[in-house]
């Protein structure tokens, strides 16, 4: 999964940096060179790109929750465990992304407060429900699919934390995104029932789909800046295009219909025309207003708040255990 | 069902129902590392469920493969011992449950992994290195939770009251272990609760922990006696097979 560009509405701060400093970081980026945690760093990458890794580890943690709604009443052994496996390959997700923000100096526990506090965001689209199990089928191909889109290029990132974090989760990425698609291909041969309830899940994801690349570009204002840093390498245009692209001949090589009267083949442009994407629907959504953003922050909330005491016992007992240890030299 | 067939199917389950139980918590554990490990070990027992139901309906031959079994069958039928079923609780609980369950999978299938019969010790072999780990991550937790603050000792305490009446059934033993040791399938796990009581014991010390007081044992899940849990866990489970019958997913 990954998270939605959702600076929109934001300019950067403007700090003053030491000319010179500044000079040589934006020819080491400009070179494709890595940046690494102990290099100097303007003091807005710094923070553009906690709030990205942040939001990107976020949104792992809160995508667990729709896809671990169904992994109870997964259909059979195999598609249990393999769905077991991919909500818990999120997680993993999120604990390389934390760690690859913690060293840029902010701690997990900031992070989570961020979280819970409403003040970081994560990807709009987990705040749609998971209502039958074709919409675990919708996910890993959609979601997961978009989130490919966007993670790929960000294997060449210029931070080298958190590019070498999207190596390893890019790799598992890929993985998602067919089994999901192999989910709908099964309910597509199905029988009507499943076949309806593939529809219905492309018809519920299809639009939320195409939000997670952000607003346009023309309203995207930290776009160039990203880019220029290349902390973003396409813009959110360019990359929903290509998910468009992609997507559209996936579904109908198995029957399903996108749900755009306005989606037509342009041999012009080599390219899908398609449907405006309801942008007040996502505004709506990033300020946490979707259908079950309350929900979701509600269970991360719950997690935390019922987890302080196990986090407490293990610091204690850690501390005892070196307390002694300190004793017995 | 002829008695191996039982003895895979109440392996089989036990295994089931307890990886269902722990993927209950995937995405709201206590903290990031624990949602990973508790994954972890909710995969390996719906792995090693898979195994030993499709050998049971095998050795059933009535054309049940795992999957029938796993989703097509009511609470009486069911053979898993009452632990398993045990609702998670709080955490303590969850790991209560764990560390009796994990030390008794990780003595039977050492055992069983030098059965005469090949299908049972080669799934027994590979599951005994992931029980295991299970039963060195419950021993960890129960030390840290038991030797951790005030808090956190009581709800440990609570959590192994809760499930401490459960243990004695894990050890009993009926007509289908005998048979299956007959036949070079089974382990004798009467045999075990020693050893189980000495690796409790030494966790338990550790932890600063007493030994729950001695509990009537309740038992009954391998003859499809169950807790009220049960039912719910199933209807759950089994939703989209009862719901669409004969739909292949």
């Amino acid at each position: 999964m990954y998270t939605t560009d959702m600076s929109g509405n934001k300019k950067a701060e403007v700090v003053a940096e030491d000319p010179e400093e500044l000079a040589a970081f934006e020819a080491r980026v400009a070179n494709d060179e890595f940046i690494e945690p102990k290099d100097w760093m303007p003091e807005a990458y710094r923070k553009t790109l906690v709030r990205q890794m942040s939001q990107h580890a976020h949104s792992e943690i809160v995508g667990m929750l729709p896809e671990g709604n169904w992994i109870s009443r997964a259909p059979n052994l195999r598609r249990k465990a393999i769905l077991l496996a991919k909500v818990q390959d999120e997680g993993g997700h999120g604990l390389y992304l934390y760690a690859a923000a913690e060293t840029l100096g902010t701690s997990r526990d900031e992070m989570t407060e961020a979280l819970l506090s409403g003040k970081a965001k994560y990807s709009t689209i987990f705040n749609y429900p998971t209502l039958t199990w074709a919409d675990i089928g919708a996910i890993g191909w959609l979601v997961d699919g978009a989130a490919i889109m966007n993670q790929v290029p960000l294997q060449r990132t210029s931070y080298g934390p958190y590019a070498r974090a999207m190596v390893r989760i890019c790799k598992e990425e890929s993985f998602h995104q067919r089994q999901g698609y192999e989910i709908m291909m099964h309910l597509a041969v199905g029988t009507p029932e499943q076949k309806r309830m593939a529809q219905d899940a492309l018809n519920r994801w299809w639009w939320p789909s195409l939000m997670m690349f952000g607003p346009p570009d023309e309203k995207s204002p930290n776009t160039a800046q990203s880019m220029r840093w290349r902390i973003k390498r396409d813009t959110n245009d360019e990359l929903r295009q290509k998910f468009v692209d992609i997507t559209v001949p996936q579904a109908e090589a198995i029957g399903l219909t996108v749900p755009d009267d306005k989606l037509k083949w342009n041999e012009e442009r080599g390219a899908y025309d398609f449907g405006e994407v309801d942008w007040e629907e996502f505004a709506a959504v990033v300020r946490g207003e979707g259908p079950v953003a309350k929900e979701r922050l509600q269970a991360r909330q719950k997690a935390w708040d019922d987890g302080a005491w196990v986090r407490e016992a293990a610091r204690v007992h850690a501390e005892k255990r070196a307390n002694a240890k300190v004793a017995a030299e | 069902m002829d008695v191996i067939a039982t003895y895979a199917l109440r392996l089989g389950d036990d295994s089931l129902i307890l990886g269902q139980r722990l993927s209950e918590w995937c995405g709201h554990a206590p903290a990031l590392e624990v949602d990973l490990s508790l994954a972890n070990i909710a995969l390996d027992q719906v792995g090693q469920a898979t195994h030993f139901l499709n050998l049971a309906g095998e050795l059933e031959g009535k054309g049940r493969d795992g999957d029938a079994l796993a989703f097509r069958r009511d609470v009486m039928d069911f053979t898993n011992c009452l632990l398993v079923e045990q609702p998670n609780g709080d955490f303590a609980q969850t790991i209560a449950r764990q560390f009796l369950f994990s030390h008794y999978q990780a003595l039977l299938f050492e055992q069983m992994a030098a059965v005469k019969d090949t299908r049972f010790a080669a799934i027994a072999a590979k599951a005994a290195k992931e029980v295991a780990y299970h039963a060195t991550l419950a021993s960890d937790w129960v030390i840290r939770l038991g030797d951790g603050t005030d808090e956190s000792k009581a709800r440990m305490v609570a959590g192994l009251a809760w499930v401490w009446r459960f243990a004695d059934e894990l050890f009993a033993m009926d007509a289908a272990d005998a048979a299956a040791i007959e036949a070079g399938a089974g382990v004798d796990k009467s045999a075990l609760r020693g050893a189980w009581d000495s690796r409790v014991d030494a966790v338990l010390a550790e932890a600063t922990l007493a030994r729950p007081a001695p509990h009537r044992a309740t038992t009954g899940g391998r003859i499809g006696r169950h807790s009220e849990h049960l039912g719910h866990l199933l209807s759950e489970m089994q939703f989209l097979q009862r719901a669409y019958p004969g739909a292949t997913w």
